[in-house]
């Protein structure tokens, strides 16, 4: 079993709900937002690597990323400046397969174990399509994070469940990335679903807006990632705003 | 008993056309691939949407009843076969027996109507009520928006804001038709991003929406469902060349952006000895200048920089302003049995005034691709019988002509 994973089973078993905030990497300020995050709370972090065709995110993370390019960042500066980071939580990255088709998938996992990266979401890389990947990723010691969605049939989800490592991604409604006034029906039955067919960590993601929220996803989940209502914060008031709102959802969701 | 007008038989022969196993352009393998090429690199959630569709068309297809209701609507409302034009003038003074495949005579002006139509009565039959649909130039959005409002579908177009822009005539057409368009502000703001955002919107609304791919890409099944729904271009040249050249063409020619109206008249030649040529913007090269990539859930060529960001491509046709191509394009380069050069903007615009001044044929900008190849290889193909596709008229770009063109 991987970093993650483990710290994630060994803080579950003691009570704790897990939070993941993602931040996109190449962002002015994201180096402190992951500083900020980690100190008020985190128990990992998704940084975002961007690529210039995002489909699953919505048009705060694209505005994100599509700035971080403009900016000229690519996969090895931010892998670069991972390895200075020092924090103590577990880092995992999240992009799209042409960014790691491109140099390899031998490679890229290499890449990411060199910067100290425990885990990996690929969000446009299925079940089908994930063997080359996973067995570069299983022989780094990488573990791949699979998301597993709403639309999946019974039989589906066992299988997806099976290749996860690190945890399950429980994608919370159908749809990209990005804030909504409620939380989608979707969010706690596939969680719901999820926890009845393994003891992996299951997280909640995509739609959960907020501490509310976040709160109410806990119930039946073993956790939440946040993604667009941090990253809008990194991008309107900057990294201590992370900071806050890290600290805001961890409190509510470790209240009983 | 009267025999068969000689366009009736060439409809009835293209309605039950197998592909045979061995054909270079077979059905893809189980993961939708064609060689190395191909697959379905989507979001989970999409997973299952794209199964139910390859079942849905497995099962349409395979229903003759699907296959005749389709063949009459080409024929009734499209107004199926094309027919073919030799262009005597500017073959002659190019030295070629140059021949067209009207596919500009289609309704809706060009040959998206194939797909959009097969596309449209299968999402029917699945259930769906609702089409999403990108499109550059306009072309396939005006295609989708008109079946749509034929099938009393709805349906929204996405568009990049840039070629909302220049294709002012076609957002307004769609609109007419009873669709709703978004301009696409994000990434290009052209085509790529166009498809972005429908797969986006397929994503949150994929239990009743069919998302209506307008080209030979994307996941399987797409690139090869589109083929299938195209295949009648080939399928009913290849039976009028034999009536017209006793044989089929030495030369089959065709723009290139994703691909589809190539691999549509390719489909009816990849097995005979012709050359094949699918002729892409110097500005869009996915062939020529891409390497093997990973976008829009296919694995394929496509123009991307040293670390794997997709580059933006730049050409004065909207429609093949498109950074990558369909997989079966890859592998047909990769196999060597077609070939795929470019042409510039400049010749692109001397070859559109040239069939209009020599034949009184407007070409759409995109088909107009196909032709610059010809005219500057006319002289190395002499005394050649040279079938274009013409893709489509060139009624949407003449205002874009105008300002070109003073």
């Amino acid at each position: 079993m991987g970093r993650l994973e483990d710290e994630f089973r060994s803080k579950r078993a003691a009570g704790r709900k897990l939070l993941v905030p993602y931040i996109t990497g190449g962002y002015p300020g994201w180096q402190p937002a992951i500083r900020a995050a980690a100190a008020n709370g985190a128990d990992a972090v998704e940084i975002g690597i961007p690529f210039s065709d995002p489909v699953m995110d919505g048009p705060v993370i694209q505005q994100a990323s599509q700035f971080a390019l403009e900016q000229g960042v690519t996969p090895a500066a931010i892998l670069d400046e991972v390895t200075r980071l020092d924090v103590e939580i577990p880092l995992a990255v999240m992009t799209y397969y042409n960014l790691v088709h491109h140099p390899g998938p031998v490679r890229f996992a290499a890449d990411l174990r060199r910067a100290g990266i425990s885990a990996a979401i690929l969000p446009d890389l299925p079940l089908e399509e994930a063997g080359p990947w996973c067995a570069a990723a299983d022989a780094e010691g990488i573990e791949t994070i699979m998301l597993a969605a709403p639309t999946a049939p019974d039989d589906r989800l066992p299988r997806v469940v099976d290749r996860a490592h690190g945890f399950v991604y429980s994608v919370g409604l159908l749809g990209v990335t990005g804030e909504r006034e409620s939380l989608a029906e979707s969010a706690t039955a596939l969680a719901k679903r999820l926890k009845a067919i393994t003891d992996k960590p299951v997280l909640v993601g995509v739609g959960v807006s907020n501490a509310t929220q976040a709160y109410e996803v806990t119930r039946v989940a073993d956790g939440v990632i946040q993604g667009a209502s941090v990253v809008r914060r990194l991008m309107e008031d900057g990294p201590d705003a992370v900071g806050d709102y890290v600290a805001e959802v961890r409190s509510a969701i470790d209240a009983d | 008993m009267t025999e068969k007008s000689s366009s009736a038989a060439i409809a009835d022969s293209t309605v039950n056309k197998e592909e045979s196993l061995g054909s270079l352009l077979a059905p893809p393998d189980e993961s939708g691939r064609f060689g190395e090429f191909g697959g379905r690199f989507v979001p989970e959630t999409l997973v299952p949407a794209c199964e139910e569709l390859e079942a849905g068309f497995n099962e349409a297809w395979a229903d003759q009843g699907f296959r005749y209701e389709l063949r009459d609507r080409l024929n009734e409302y499209a107004g199926r076969p094309s027919i073919l034009t030799e262009c005597h003038n500017l073959g002659s003074q190019l030295g070629i027996r140059l021949i067209l495949k009207r596919e500009d005579l289609n309704h809706t002006g060009s040959h998206k109507i194939n797909n959009v139509l097969g596309q449209a009565l299968l999402a029917k039959r699945m259930g769906k009520t609702r089409l999403v649909a990108e499109t550059g130039a306009g072309q396939h959005g005006v295609a989708t928006a008109t079946a749509a409002a034929l099938l009393d579908m709805d349906c929204k177009v996405y568009m990049g804001e840039v070629d909302v822009d220049r294709q002012e005539l076609n957002v307004f057409r769609m609109r007419l038709l009873g669709s709703e368009v978004e301009a696409v502000s994000s990434g290009s703001r052209t085509l790529k991003d166009a498809v972005n955002e429908a797969m986006r919107d397929w994503v949150a609304t994929v239990g009743h929406t069919h998302y209506c791919l307008g080209s030979v890409m994307g996941p399987h099944p797409y690139p090869w469902m589109v083929r299938q729904f195209h295949r009648v271009i080939g399928d009913e040249a290849h039976a009028q060349c034999l009536e017209l050249l006793g044989q089929a063409p030495e030369v089959v020619v065709a723009c290139v952006g994703g691909g589809s109206n190539a691999i549509g008249i390719f489909s009816g030649f990849v097995d005979s000895d012709s050359r094949l040529v699918g002729v892409e913007p110097a500005g869009g090269a996915a062939v020529s200048r891409g390497a093997a990539g990973v976008v829009h859930g296919m694995r394929s060529y496509l123009m991307q920089d040293e670390v794997g960001q997709v580059e933006e491509a730049h050409s004065i046709s909207a429609g093949l302003d498109y950074p990558g191509v369909g997989p079966e394009h890859s592998y047909l380069a990769s196999l060597g049995r077609a070939e795929y050069p470019t042409v510039t903007d400049a010749e692109v615009v001397e070859s559109f005034q040239l069939l209009s001044r020599s034949e009184g044929i407007i070409p759409a900008l995109e088909s107009a691709h196909a032709l610059a190849w010809i005219v500057r290889e006319a002289p190395q193909m002499q005394g050649q019988s040279v079938l274009m596709n013409l893709s489509g008229r060139g009624d949407k770009d003449v205002d874009q002509m105008m300002g070109i063109l003073g």
